[in-house]
């Protein structure tokens, strides 16, 4: 018996096949291309931007620092501290910073502003960017301020006017564009006024209670910042400074950007797994239409493998292509970033290729494009070549095992490449459950409502009606498809709407006459009667005066913090150890806290163990737990104390709050300042007040908070912007998937159009069953997605903000229609060129 | 008497809905070498069933088909195709072309899938020879029914196979186009030297054969010779 020898055509042979093949059918491998280049564009783009930032930030950390490493503290550096900077060769420059309210001359304004006072040659590399130029170098000299230049815009200052800090009056020499040390978030709540360090004794604004940093910068070319890291490091954190080197920091604000990064990454992956499904769906039919195909080749002599890969290359090629293309579009779309993020990117940027993001890219389309190709691609394993002969022959279809096995495959990969983005295998998990689960529910929902039509099928509808609901459940029918794509789409983007509308509404100021829009900060306790009279003066009333005293943690459960600091395997968070405390003490709750476990003490004595009440967030931070003790440093006392109760505070309350309380009859003898809220009526009450209050005590602090709204709503507008703009992306791949869905069902649509145009319905008629199709669609899709967004996001607001949901209408009132209407015009553009031509000539052509 | 095919007790039954239907029962015919041999019977007698049979792209239920020397049974699927690709071309009703390739691409198929050196040579040298030299880079769609046939004829002869299955080889052409198609098939394979079976129910055509069987309702009828 002769046994068959092996198939002599090799590899380029496939390629051939794959190539004359793929030839005719170009025009819908490039609409299943389409569908991934956006999502590959997002991808690479994020990541090329991300990468290039962080390069920028490692490549200019001495520019960004300044120096090359900086000592700091929150106090002034006691003897321990200043003998080890001496045993460094002393500091080469240094700054005292704090915020204070500033006015100026010719002008009624006030503003909070963050007063730096420098002393040195600082900064000893990058430069303090100013308008005029030689403003950076003359101040000092001078003796005058360098001023924000947006601050200087919006009041309208010119150089040579006079800005009043506190005591002392200095003339403004120029606009500080940029320096470094300053961080442009901050910025925007208190710009910087850069000053010699001379003048910060004359302004008498440090005083008890004011919240001060103390800078020293070392320019030290030589010196071995790892080293200083790991050994000076710890003993300044005992004396509760701190050293930060010019590559830590620019490490650590790297990872910070980075994070944002990663979030984007993963709302561009559901916009390319979102044209991952389109393209399951198209070569699902395409696929299909190639079985009698592949039924042949075999029937000629190809095997089963030559067969299945001319298939996969084709569509591996596709996925390539698609990943070139939507490389050269995520490289274009970066150039866009800056411009969107503009003054919160910390460094100029000189955008490059990111040789990784270009490959992550590729692989990225490849990938994918196979992946979810995969399940109707393994169908030509099965196909008989006897389907040359019978076309009923069946075995085309995959045995349960193994579309189980695809479906692992695709999610263990989605998984992975979500790993490979987030580097957290926990959200990684997540957020392939969560994509899993969405899913699933837009899929279920698609069913239902397939066979909620099945079996409620509304007879008495006229025939139009009747003929587009059976559209929707007929073979090969796009439903369930096009339900996820206009379903994800509408999820993605309702629930950005839905969240920032969260994140605004937790810093809304509620109109409630209790609720206060003013903070006075640093207020000492020989002012309080002044700052009372002041505010009664302006038709104000005091809402709260709050006695606050600082203090710092000595021991938690009998250990002091310098042993914990010291056991490498302590469970405290680092800023527990090393924080000042603003404390306060009262004999009552108020309206922020809740009792959560304990018993409130509304009042002690000092003799023995103080009874404390500590926050939430304190005992998971400090993992300490109701009867503990800890002993308090308040400047030289030591108190012993201990947790009677735990309180949760609505920190997102624009009010002050307190991670430790003290009951009444302890501190009030103890050095104190207090902090006072008020509300004014309007913007002109409110200038009018904090003018007086400036000139009267310029030592004050005014937290406008009405400002500080307005400066986080252009922060989330900002970050809003390049979310919508990624998200956006989902959006055009699900019109793209809508579009390839259309395409690839044509030729149905057509022999359907033509058999109703031969039995004699009118254009206008087949016009309405397509429209109306279409409309059931759009419709469904994008309500049961902006259905599920409505609800995750009332969880997420129930759950993790603790806070009532108001959803804003933009999703009902523009999203729903919009995308409805989307739908439609898309479905029936498509179908257009069907019913206005001669069904003959249409079946000739197609 | 040298057999290319021998077909030995071969029985196949497919299943509908819950009924066992019987397609073949017990057919047992041997083809010689260089014979043309024609299947024929009415629709529904199993005649297409036993060509795919006997061309190994299914399997019996029982009994055996032997072609070439080799029991299909005891291959696997890629084997009978390898089998196929070297011993076997095939003429189809429906011409079975490939709508994305042109008519010289069609033909060459079966050569490249043998890893045939300068296949487009011969492949030319084929659809000059069923008058088409001036069709080669013409799809399917843009020829007539008889031009694809002939394509289809010239990619049957293209590996030169042992045995040539035609199904029906007329069943789709005019009476004019299905004649000269006819002529061709048979003056091809007269050049060739190649075992030929129709599978027909038009008679004229099976008696322009050698041999002849006729199928009724699964069961073979008659072995005769032809007129």
């Amino acid at each position: 018996m002769n046994t068959p020898k092996k198939q002599k055509a090799g590899f380029s042979w496939l390629l051939k096949m794959a190539w004359r093949d793929g030839r005719a059918s170009w025009g819908r491998i490039l609409l299943f291309m389409a569908s991934t280049i956006l999502g590959i564009g997002a991808v690479v783009s994020i990541q090329s931007f991300s990468d290039t930032l962080k390069e920028n930030i490692a490549f200019q950390s001495k520019e960004l620092m300044g120096a090359d490493y900086i000592i700091d503290s929150d106090k002034e550096p006691n003897e321990r501290v200043q003998f080890l900077m001496d045993s460094l060769g002393g500091f080469d420059a240094r700054e005292v910073s704090f915020a204070s309210m500033a006015s100026f001359s010719g002008t009624d304004q006030t503003r909070l502003v963050r007063v730096r006072g420098i002393e040195g040659g600082f900064p000893f590399y990058g430069s303090l960017e100013t308008t005029p130029e030689n403003a950076a170098q003359d101040y000092q000299q001078k003796g005058g301020a360098l001023m924000d230049a947006t601050l200087m815009m919006q009041f309208d200052i010119q150089p040579g006017d006079t800005i009043n800090l506190g005591e002392i009056s200095l003339p403004v020499l120029g606009a500080l564009k940029k320096a470094p040390g300053s961080n442009s978030m901050f910025g925007a709540i208190a710009p910087p006024v850069i000053i010699p360090f001379r003048f910060i004794g004359p302004s008498q604004l440090v005083q008890l209670g004011s919240r001060v940093d103390y800078e020293f910068y070392f320019e030290d070319t030589t010196a071995d910042l790892e080293v200083l890291d790991e050994t000076v490091d710890p003993m300044l954190d005992d004396e509760n400074a701190d050293l930060d080197t010019h590559t830590s920091t620019s490490s650590r604000l790297g990872r910070r950007y980075e994070n944002f990064g990663k979030f984007l990454n993963l709302v561009a992956f559901i916009a390319l797994l979102l044209g991952c499904v389109g393209i399951a769906s198209s070569i699902h039919i395409y696929i299909k239409e190639k079985l009698g195909a592949v039924a042949l080749l075999k029937c000629l002599g190809a095997t089963r493998r030559q067969t299945f890969m001319i298939y996969l290359l084709q569509i591996a090629f596709m996925g390539f292509l698609g990943g070139i293309i939507g490389v050269g579009v995520g490289l274009l779309l970066q150039q866009f970033f800056p411009y969107f993020l503009g003054d919160l990117l910390p460094v100029n940027l000189s955008l490059s290729v990111s040789v990784p993001a270009v490959v992550s890219g590729l692989l990225l389309g490849v990938i994918m494009s196979v992946l979810f190709a995969l399940y109707p691609l393994l169908t030509t394993l099965g196909v008989s070549p006897l389907q040359t002969l019978r076309k009923q022959a069946a075995g085309s279809s995959l045995s349960r095992k193994w579309a189980w096995g695809v479906f692992g495959t695709i999610f263990l990969s989605i998984f992975l490449i979500s790993l490979w983005l987030l580097d957290n295998a926990r959200y990684a998990l997540w957020f392939v459950i969560g994509i899993g689960v969405t899913f699933a529910i837009l899929s279920g929902a698609a069913h239902l409502f397939m066979k909620g039509i099945k079996r409620y099928f509304p007879k008495h509808w006229n025939f139009e009606a009747r003929q587009s609901l059976l559209n929707l459940f007929r073979p090969q029918n796009q439903t369930l498809i096009l339900i996820l794509a206009i379903g994800v789409g509408s999820f993605l983007i309702s629930t950005l709407y839905f969240t920032k509308d969260m994140l605004l509404a937790q810093a809304t100021l509620e109109d409630q006459q209790n609720n206060p829009n003013i903070v006075l900060l640093d207020v000492q306790s020989d002012q309080r009667q002044g700052v009372t009279k002041t505010i009664e003066g302006n038709e104000m009333n005091v809402i709260s005066d709050i006695p606050i005293v600082t203090m710092r943690i000595a021991s938690i459960k009998g250990r002091p913090v310098n042993e914990i600091r010291r056991d490498t395997v302590n469970e405290v968070n680092r800023w527990i150890l090393s924080h000042e405390f603003r404390t306060t003490y009262r004999d009552h709750m108020v309206d922020s806290e809740e009792l959560i476990s304990g018993a409130f003490v509304d009042s002690a004595d000092r003799q023995g163990v103080i009874p404390i009440s500590v926050s939430e967030n304190f005992v998971d931070d400090a993992n300490v737990s109701l009867g503990d003790s800890i002993s308090f440093n308040v400047q030289g006392v030591i108190m012993p104390t201990v947790i009677k109760s735990v309180r949760r505070v609505d920190w997102s309350r624009m009010e002050p709050n307190f991670n430790i309380l003290f009951p009444a009859g302890i501190l009030e003898n103890a050095p104190q300042f207090r902090v006072f809220t008020t509300k004014a009526g309007n913007e002109n009450v409110s200038a009018r007040f904090q003018q007086q209050l400036v000139r009267l005590f310029p030592n004050i602090s005014v937290l406008d908070l009405r400002q500080l709204l307005n400066v986080l709503q252009d922060l989330l507008g900002k970050i809003s912007w390049i979310i919508n703009f990624i998200a956006s992306f989902s959006i055009i791949t699900g019109i793209i998937v809508l579009f390839g869905a259309i395409r690839s069902t044509r030729f149905q649509r057509i022999r359907e159009s033509v058999l109703l145009r031969t039995l004699g319905a009118r254009g206008k008629q087949i016009t309405r069953i397509v429209a109306l199709e279409y409309l059931y669609l759009g419709a469904l899709g994008s309500l049961i997605g902006i259905l599920l967004s409505l609800i995750s996001c009332w969880l997420l607001a129930y759950f993790a903000f603790d806070t009532t949901f108001v959803p804003s209408w933009f999703p009902f009132v523009v999203l729903f229609p919009g995308i409805t209407l989307l739908t439609l015009i898309i479905g029936w553009s498509n179908s257009r060129g069907v019913i206005k031509s001669a069904p003959l000539k249409v079946l000739r052509r197609e | 008497m040298a057999y290319i095919l021998k077909v030995d007790h071969l029985t196949k039954s497919y299943r509908s809905g819950s009924r066992e239907l019987t397609v073949l029962n017990d057919v047992s015919f041997s083809i010689p070498e260089g014979a043309t041999f024609a299947i024929v019977g009415p629709s529904g007698s199993g005649k297409t069933t036993l060509l795919g049979l006997c061309a190994g792209l299914d399997i019996a239920d029982s009994g055996t088909v032997t072609l070439c020397g080799t029991t299909l049974s005891s291959l696997t699927e890629d084997e009978r195709a390898i089998l196929r690709n070297e011993k076997v071309g095939f003429v189809f009703q429906d011409f079975q072309l490939l709508p994305t390739l042109t008519a010289l691409e069609n033909v060459v198929v079966p050569l490249e899938l043998l890893g045939v050196k300068h296949a487009e040579t011969t492949g030319r040298t084929l659809l000059e020879k069923v008058g088409l030299g001036d069709r080669l880079d013409h799809y399917p769609n843009q020829l007539s029914g008889g031009e694809q046939q002939r394509v289809a004829l010239a990619r049957a002869f293209a590996n030169k196979p042992a045995i040539l299955f035609a199904d029906e080889p007329t069943g789709n052409l005019d009476e004019a186009t299905g004649e000269k198609v006819t002529d061709l098939l048979f003056e091809l394979n007269k050049e060739a030297g190649t075992t030929l079976v129709i599978v027909t129910h038009d008679m004229e055509l099976a008696r322009m054969t050698d041999h002849m069987i006729r199928l009724k309702g699964g069961k073979l009828m008659k072995n005769e010779t032809a007129v």
